[in-house]
């Protein structure tokens, strides 16, 4: 009996693995010949216009090109022109980088609801992390404080205070699920917002036009609108940047969580995870059987949240 | 050579008028320039200055959005009797229900770009030069059919209007076709912008079947309803004769529309509280409140009292036929549909936030004259069009070369 549910578990475990791997990511918008010339065309008059002495700034930044038409020269000048504005404002000087998504990873988080006790420690490294504006506070991560005995995030309280963790509570911390069929990208008109091929969704925070149609089609209320330029001291700079991921925001833009891609992408953890001092986050690449959240998802009774929704969320939550 | 002076007559047509005309012009002028103050202040600030949050994401201009692309798409039930089914009764109404549907969505246009956080990445959304997320994407289909229904409303009138200032008589398969067209893209601006909303498994209040026809349902209540009160108006204080029989057909859509809006609310609400889900948790906060917040409560219970009471009035046939019952009747109907379809609409699908947050909205004052700044540029548009139709269409404005070539004056076309 024992050997048997057991096994049907791993069935079940193994189909969401599998489900996981099967999934193909959706092939990038066809690329438009006459459009890139178009584009060649304004960048010529550009370099004309400069040569013939013209501040042309603020014309390559009205006409930057969405990330994924940029050729690698064009995202030079743009990463060196983002360093330029940020040294100017904050007086800072920044690495920009842009490092792609790893072949074949397909990044998750697994969480242990027994073990988060709600101190909020990730909340504030990821906000440090970052470079979220902190007037507005903008946050990527927010704590549920649950009552034992439900599950309705509803009656869930986000802004609880005093000491934790109290009693006959829990906490479910939650973020951008990365969704495999995620709706924000969806809905976006403009492809501001795109899901990478290690499952990362991310947004150019130079194409969003900020229309907002993606935070009324996110189930999970994990996307944040810049409705205020940015404010942040020059000490609180996270200097490590990148392009799709925590360089600072302009106003008007949508944000969100993109698992630290400028430090995943590169073999290290997210902040959250490093500064998580319980130990109840694992984060991973699970199209790696042998990492913890491989092995977790593997081996626990795990669960996402509304699943009923469809949108095959990249966050796994479970009991010990 | 027409052209030249068309342009001409048209400027002078909405440049001269009598005293309560260039007040009345004079007074949207200043309340767009209010408008435009307020707008500018936004622009610099932030979308920080409106009533909206990272909770309720969208406010009173998406609301004024959708509540408009229903008037515009109302102007269908006048274009369709009177250039498809030759119904003489609505030729006189229909170039006032374009004029209508083409101001609608000028602010329809304006109310989505006040709304960006970016707008001077407005171009992004350009199909072929911006980077176009169709078919994916249900503000992309907007963007599409809005302009394409901009485009035709603006060019079968002016054909028409053009050929009558030039002395000819339009050649209906130059715009036959493209009325019949017109007909289905009505139709599919409102359905498009109720799938927009209605697409969201992330909003229960919104992801439902009933929201698209629900949509066109209001919509032919309001927009007869506000055509009628125009035509009151034109028939009161111009020469443009306007039949009795025009009124009482305008009367039976509006008042046929409104009684299935009825009736689809009634199914809603009876699918809401017959056994009360988390789903129906917006549609608690909207009718009665959630947790003590009840911002919306006195608002729906208004709108609803009014759409009742005009629905009745319009219902009971002596009642309908008494002018000075329909007109108001008219007006209540139109109030009540604005206020049910723009904010009891929008603003409760964000409430409670997906993660069960009840943040609420109330928006702020430069909102709210951006708001009327811009409805007051659609009347100021809708006015300028009248003025340059009417006289075309009593026979007055007249191409001079008309006269030049036949020596003496025109007589009155007909239309």
């Amino acid at each position: 009996m024992k050997i048997d549910s057991d096994k049907n578990k791993s069935d079940r475990a193994a189909h969401r693995l599998k489900k996981k791997a099967e999934i193909k990511l959706a092939e990038p918008a066809s690329r438009r010949g006459f459009l890139k010339k178009l584009t060649a065309g304004v960048a010529a008059a550009g370099v004309a216009a400069t040569q013939s002495g013209c501040s042309t700034t603020g014309m390559d930044k009205f006409f930057q090109d969405h990330y994924k038409e940029m050729t690698a020269e064009e995202k030079e000048k743009v990463f060196a022109r983002i360093s330029e504005d940020t040294k100017k404002k904050y007086n800072v000087d920044i690495n920009l980088k842009d490092p792609p998504p790893v072949p074949g990873a397909r990044f998750a988080f697994a969480i242990s609801l027994s073990v988060c006790n709600g101190n909020r420690a990730c909340v504030h490294a990821c906000v440090e992390e970052n470079n979220q504006s902190r007037d507005p506070a903008v946050q990527y991560i927010k704590v549920i404080e649950l009552d034992r005995g439900t599950f309705n995030l509803e009656e869930g309280d986000a802004y609880y205070e005093g000491e934790v963790p109290k009693k006959d509570k829990f906490y479910l911390p939650m973020q951008c699920n990365q969704c495999d069929n995620p709706p924000c990208t969806k809905v976006c008109p403009v492809e501001a917002t795109w899901k990478e091929d290690d499952g990362i969704v991310v947004i150019d925070y130079d194409w969003c036009i900020g229309c907002r149609y993606c935070m009324a089609a996110c189930p999970y209320d994990a996307r944040r609108f810049n409705f205020k330029e940015p404010e942040l001291q020059r000490s609180e700079i996270n200097t490590n940047q990148s392009y799709l991921s925590n360089r600072v925001r302009p106003q008007g833009v949508v944000e969100k969580c993109h698992f630290c891609l400028h430090r995943t992408r590169l073999g290290a953890m997210p902040a959250c995870m490093e500064a998580c001092p319980t130990g109840a986050r694992k984060f991973g690449n699970i199209a790696d059987p042998n990492s913890d959240v491989a092995q977790i998802v593997q081996n626990k009774r795990v669960f996402v949240l509304k699943e009923e929704l469809g949108t095959i969320p990249n966050i796994y939550y479970y009991f010990d | 050579m027409h052209l030249k002076h068309f342009i001409h007559s048209a400027f002078t047509a909405a440049t001269s008028g009598g005293r309560k005309y260039h007040l009345w012009m004079g007074g949207l002028t200043a309340i767009i320039f209010i408008g435009i103050y307020a707008y500018s202040v936004q622009l610099q600030d932030g979308l920080a200055v409106t009533g909206m949050n990272d909770h309720v994401s969208w406010g009173l201009y998406i609301s004024n959005f959708t509540f408009l692309v229903g008037l515009a798409a109302a102007a269908v039930m006048i274009v369709m009797p009177s250039y498809v089914l030759k119904d003489i009764d609505f030729s006189k109404a229909v170039l006032i229900g374009e004029g209508v549907a083409v101001s609608a969505l000028i602010m329809c246009l304006c109310f989505v770009v006040v709304d960006l956080g970016g707008p001077h990445r407005a171009w992004h959304l350009i199909p072929m030069i911006g980077y176009f997320n169709f078919p994916d994407s249900l503000l992309a289909w907007d963007v599409l059919v809005l302009n394409g229904y901009l485009a035709l409303n603006l060019a079968i009138p002016f054909y028409i209007l053009y050929s009558h200032y030039c002395g000819r008589t339009p050649d209906k398969r130059h715009y036959l076709p493209f009325v019949y067209l017109s007909v289905f893209w009505a139709v599919a601006i409102h359905m498009v912008t109720a799938f927009l909303l209605a697409g969201l498994p992330a909003r229960p209040f919104w992801n439902s079947s009933l929201l698209g026809p629900r949509f066109l349902a209001s919509a032919f209540a309001a927009g007869p309803a506000f055509m009628i009160l125009t035509l009151g108006f034109i028939r009161n204080h111009t020469e443009y004769h306007i039949q009795d029989e025009t009124f009482s057909k305008l009367a039976m859509i509006a008042t046929a529309a409104a009684q299935i809006n009825l009736l689809m609310l009634g199914s809603e609400l009876f699918k809401e509280f017959y056994f009360p889900t988390h789903h129906s948790l917006s549609a608690q906060y909207l009718f009665f409140g959630l947790h003590g917040h009840n911002a919306l409560v006195p608002w729906i219970w208004t709108a609803i009292f009014l759409n009742v009471t005009a629905t009745i009035i319009l219902t009971l046939n002596p009642l309908r036929r008494k002018t000075h019952l329909l007109f108001p009747a008219c007006l209540l109907l139109f109030i009540a549909i604005w206020m049910e379809k723009g904010i009891g609409l929008v603003i409760p699908g964000f409430i409670p936030s997906p993660l069960g947050e009840i943040v609420e909205y109330i928006p702020s004052w430069i909102e709210l004259c951006v708001t009327f700044g811009i409805w007051a540029m659609g009347l100021f548009i809708f006015t300028i069009l009248i003025r340059i139709a009417l006289p075309i269409e009593l026979g007055k404005s007249r191409s001079p070369l008309i006269a030049k070539k036949e020596g003496q004056p025109q007589p009155v076309a007909q239309a």
